[in-house]
């Protein structure tokens, strides 16, 4: 019943995702200065959004692991870590293209876009950890503290890179940004059905990881005989 | 009171076991010269590039000396369970990590000071123009480098590859640490004071050290016991 009611919530938000892309395509008008290319920003900025969101997720679910040492909530920070970090290199690609066709190169050393690229690569060292752990409770306990350490970094990492020259654009959507509201409405209703993705896809990864316990737990009761 | 005395009796056993056998002293110091060594390949030393990029070179080298120190501070409990012992004994684990965190200064910081005087002889660089702004920068940053890399020595510490997995998760947790650090030390070497938009960065060290230290003295009992 529950498997049912993800996937149909999965094929709801790849159904959205096309109706918007449809709309995106047909509807939107190209913008005056980008042409074309500027629709990736209905991919690019919910990505970020959604990562963060998954990323903040897994400092909750870490503590909570402290908390109370039930490990549905490893399960939970794991899962949101691996689908953060998918939404997070999503978030880096599709802006090293556009930035690729608006600036003329893939990368700069600007703060946007190094803080990003430190953020994944601080969650991808949870991954790494995670991998050279056997034991399921140390693996919890450590990710769990990982996960808080990476979490408190991130502030950091975006206060002291924003002292540097910036090329990435401004803020369009808050501060003294400002966007026309046809795309700021496209903008948030594809962040629906983007965060709608990511949701089961944690969904998924958590029912994979219980189901890994209970591997575990037949094969440890196999060996026992 | 008692607390600081358990601190400074883990530090003096550290510093004691690591003068003797020097292990990590000399691996790390040979280490720095050798890195030092290898930057001259990867530019051209001219007085104008040095002024734009000593800071950073100065940090990198640190910060892979330090690795190995930091590497060895908990792997050397692992000879006859003495981190099972240390752990099992009456002092609070919060005494333990700062204890062993201040060991690790104490040796990061006696690295930093036999480095820089070298580094200015091969690289032609008069560090000392601004003794006691570097002395601080210094003092800031080493405790920072120092505090994540001794928390995460204990996370590892039960790890296959240790040696690797270290550096590859402190390093992107010190990126803000070590940027300040750098960003204070170029100017410095060139002999301008910490001035107007400088202090930011000093700031940022500042916050980062107390930050770090209370999460790490609150995180260190679920880490080394469960």
């Amino acid at each position: 019943m529950r498997e049912k009611t993800l996937y149909g919530l999965g094929a709801l938000a790849i159904a959205l995702l096309t109706h918007n892309i449809w709309k995106m395509l047909v509807n939107l008008p190209d913008e005056a200065f980008q042409g074309a290319i500027f629709r990736i920003i209905f991919f690019h900025v919910p990505a970020a959004f959604t990562c963060f969101t998954c990323f903040l997720v897994s400092l909750i679910a870490g503590i909570s692991y402290l908390k109370t040492r039930d490990l549905k909530w490893d399960a939970l920070g794991v899962s949101t870590t691996e689908v953060g970090l998918a939404f997070g290199a999503a978030n880096l690609l599709t802006g090293m293209i556009w930035a690729r066709i608006i600036w003329g190169i893939w990368w700069t050393w600007d703060w946007r876009l190094t803080s990003m690229l430190i953020c994944w690569l601080l969650y991808g060292g949870y991954l790494v950890l995670r991998r050279a752990i056997e034991e399921p409770t140390e693996r919890a306990r450590l990710s769990a503290v990982m996960s808080i350490l990476s979490f408190s970094v991130v502030p950091f990492v975006f206060f002291s890179i924003k002292w540097f020259r910036t090329q990435h654009p401004q803020p369009v959507l808050y501060g003294d940004g400002k966007m026309d509201s046809g795309y700021r409405s496209m903008l948030y209703g594809n962040w629906v059905p983007i965060l709608m993705v990511a949701f089961v896809l944690v969904a998924v990864r958590m029912m994979q990881e219980r189901r890994q316990r209970e591997v575990d737990a037949l094969r440890r009761s196999a060996h026992a005989f | 009171m008692l607390f600081l005395r358990q601190v400074f009796t883990i530090a003096a056993k550290d510093l004691r076991s690591e003068l003797r056998t020097k292990e990590a002293l000399n691996a790390s110091l040979a280490f720095a010269l050798v890195i030092l060594l290898l930057f001259s390949f990867a530019f051209d030393a001219n007085p104008e590039m040095m002024r734009e990029i000593s800071g950073g070179l100065l940090w990198l080298v640190f910060a892979f000396a330090g690795a190995l120190i930091l590497n060895r501070s908990f792997a050397r409990e692992l000879v006859n369970d003495c981190l099972d012992a240390l752990i099992s004994s009456p002092v609070p684990g919060a005494a333990l990590f700062l204890g062993k965190v201040l060991a690790n200064y104490v040796l990061l910081l006696g690295i930093e000071v036999v480095c820089l005087p070298i580094f200015g002889v091969f690289y032609n660089v008069r560090w000392a123009q601004q003794p006691l702004w570097l002395a601080l920068v210094l003092v800031l940053a080493t405790w920072g480098v120092c505090v994540v890399g001794t928390i995460f020595s204990a996370l590892t510490v039960n790890l296959r590859l240790r040696e690797l997995m270290l550096p590859m998760l402190v390093y992107p947790m010190l990126i803000p640490c070590l940027m300040a650090a750098m960003m204070l030390t170029t100017p410095l070497l060139a002999g301008q004071p910490i001035q107007g938009d400088m202090f930011a960065w000093l700031r940022l060290l500042v916050g980062f050290d107390i930050i770090f230290t209370s999460l790490a003295v609150v995180l260190i009992d679920t880490v080394l016991i469960g």
